[in-house]
């Protein structure tokens, strides 16, 4: 069991009485507490946008497991952020069908637009770009998902571009 | 043909429960809560030779007698809505579309199987469509059909909507299983098998989206009926997901024991462009590729496993005459670089040598003994695992070097760079997991 002097405070200012309404019904649909970590850790992901150590720590201590359970997961799994987050990401799918319809090209056009790499957020926090393997789409290949939500298909460089538009103009 | 689940995928559209009623969802579930026992409903699951349409082809009305029903345990009903094997995206389509399929498939499978909570491992990438299961299931608990009392009865069913979170080995039965559990994605050892000691330490079936949403059907018009749809021992039609160099790639409910040369060119249209068709990837990345020559060939399990190849996902990946067979093999080993757990060996190493070979052959650097080498590692990234991941990676490399042999010697011989500056690559290093989705590092 992990034990420190600051136990309960830190368990208590992440799982407030406000989250604890949304989890605790969550864990409470599961076998065991540990098994409702995913959509836990989800919820967390949901509402700050990454997951912080703390956070790490409060989930081992509310679900009553080990800080490193909990790290296992965050970084076993792709879908969990241990950074802040741009304000419009593109993942890019890489796999075969989208390689083989030109998602190099559409990569290397996002690369230029925006002037970053894969794995990397423009300076100003506004775009990230990623590339990510095969999202389940590809009959819109080539493919890339929108802030982890929206799949947006059959790109070209012309659809990239009023996609930028549309997200310049909301901003 | 006639069209079974696909006459639901109107484009935009879910067949939400009032539309579904009329259409007379849920019928057949309630017939089959009537009129059989669970032993009865196994027997005609049996006789319609329904097999497992995620991709291992095992027939589900066995698969469902091996679970114990004496142990004092509850028995689980685990649905795997991971869809992750690239070139696969129908269980996207059954979800979207007309997830009371569903939902009736899954009352249907519980019932068989003495089970009251089942859990529906959805990946987390797959947003719209959890949304449309997670209001298809509350109005299916608002009507009765799942709950305490389902159809009224004495038989309760509680149903958990579990997320992923982005890993293709929680696809793998025993890896989503660890995952529904809270932990890592490491796959068991089996035996044990899921049937006898599967999510906590239960018996455990685990049925693939699709492979449920044909149940309706069989009990609605008869086992004989949907055995017949099929070929030999193959039952029923199923949905093939065509994309790559085809006209109309989408998805396509055809019978088992379709002419694979039909599917190309009847109901996906052909290669774009009129073009020559160079190589098909038959059932998903993990199956063996077949060259132009040879896609006259009857796509069910057992004739394709016949072949050296499989049926598998029933995602086929068409390449016409302008594709790069080693960049095709690059991306596909990539992805196996990237997804292997770690767990074991053979696969960690393998997959991350064959992934470093290949992007220093795509790179220009390639050595006469490469492809060899890459053919000695296929021989011990086979059936030396836990789980079939490595399995998965050496039949396409296998194949592509053995069928396109030629490409990857011109590639070494004349130093010969990939795609010039497009094809993106990692500097061959297995990735990192974890910091934000894949990318490169």
């Amino acid at each position: 069991m992990p034990t420190s002097s600051a136990a309960t405070p830190s368990l208590d200012k992440v799982f407030t009485a406000e989250v604890r309404q949304h989890t605790d019904p969550i864990v409470a649909r599961y076998e065991t507490k540990r098994a409702s970590i995913l959509e836990v850790l989800r919820f967390l992901m949901e509402k700050h946008g990454y997951v912080t150590l703390a956070m790490e720590e409060a989930t081992a201590r509310y679900l009553e497991i080990s800080p490193m359970d909990v790290r296992e997961v965050v970084t076993f799994y792709t879908l969990f952020y241990t950074k802040p987050l741009a304000k419009t990401r593109f993942n890019v799918c890489r796999t075969l069908a989208c390689s083989l319809l030109g998602a190099p090209k559409i990569i290397r056009y996002l690369e230029k637009k925006l002037n970053i790499k894969p794995g990397q957020m423009t300076p100003d926090g506004a775009f990230a770009l990623n590339t990510v393997e095969c999202l389940g789409a590809c009959e819109m290949a080539p493919m890339m998902q929108v802030n982890d939500c929206e799949f947006a298909g059959h790109l070209t460089e012309e659809k990239i571009d009023a996609l930028l538009a549309k997200v310049q103009k909301r901003s | 043909m006639e069209k079974l689940i696909s006459k639901y995928f109107v484009p935009g559209k879910t067949f939400w429960m009032e539309e579904c009623l009329q259409d007379g969802g849920y019928a057949a579930a309630k017939s089959v809560f009537e009129k059989l026992d669970a032993a009865g409903t196994i027997e005609e699951v049996k006789k319609s030779n329904l097999r497992g349409l995620g991709g291992a082809g095992f027939p589900t009305g066995m698969k469902w007698s091996f679970v114990p029903q004496n142990t004092g345990k509850p028995v689980y009903l685990v649905v795997n809505a991971d869809e992750g094997e690239p070139g696969t995206f129908k269980d996207r389509y059954v979800i979207a579309h007309c997830p009371h399929l569903l939902l009736e498939g899954i009352i249907i499978a519980a019932y068989a199987n003495n089970v009251h909570k089942a859990f529906i491992y959805i990946r987390g990438e797959y947003v719209e469509p959890y949304k449309i299961l997670k209001k298809a299931m509350e109005e299916a608990y608002a009507k009765g059909f799942l709950g305490s009392k389902v159809f009224g009865r004495d038989f309760a069913l509680e149903l958990v909507l579990h997320r992923g979170a982005g890993a293709y080995i929680c696809g793998e039965e025993t890896g989503l299983l660890e995952s529904l559990e809270g932990k890592k994605g490491f796959p068991r050892l089996k035996p044990p098998f899921p049937a006898v000691v599967g999510l906590f330490g239960c018996p455990t079936v685990i049925n693939n989206v699709e492979t449920l949403a044909y149940l309706p059907f069989i009990f609605q018009r008869g086992a004989e009926w949907f055995a017949k749809l099929g070929s030999e021992k193959n039952g029923g039609m199923r949905l093939f997901s065509v994309s790559g160099h085809v006209k109309k790639p989408g998805v396509y409910e055809l019978p088992l024991g379709i002419p694979l040369r039909e599917i190309i060119y009847t109901h996906a249209g052909g290669i774009r462009g009129d073009r020559k068709l160079k190589a098909v990837v038959p059932g998903g990345l993990s199956a063996a590729i077949f060259t132009a020559d040879e896609i006259d060939v009857d796509m069910d399990f057992d004739q394709l496993r016949a072949k050296q190849t499989m049926a598998g996902s029933a995602g086929v990946m068409v390449f016409d005459e302008t594709t790069d067979m080693v960049e095709a093999l690059l991306v596909t080993m990539r992805f196996y670089a990237h997804e292997s757990c770690g767990q074991c060996s053979p696969c960690r190493e393998g997959t991350g040598w064959v992934d470093r070979i290949l992007t220093r052959i795509g790179m220009g650097g390639g050595l006469e003994r490469d492809v060899d080498n890459l053919l000695d590692i296929c021989s011990f990234m086979g059936g030396t695992t836990i789980c079939a991941l490595a399995d998965g990676a050496a039949m396409p490399l296998r194949s592509y070097l053995q069928k396109f042999r030629s490409e990857f010697e011109a590639y070494i011989r004349d130093k010969k760079r990939v795609g010039g500056e497009d094809l993106e690559t990692h500097g061959g290093s297995a990735v990192k997991r974890g910091e934000g989705a894949s990318a490169t590092l």
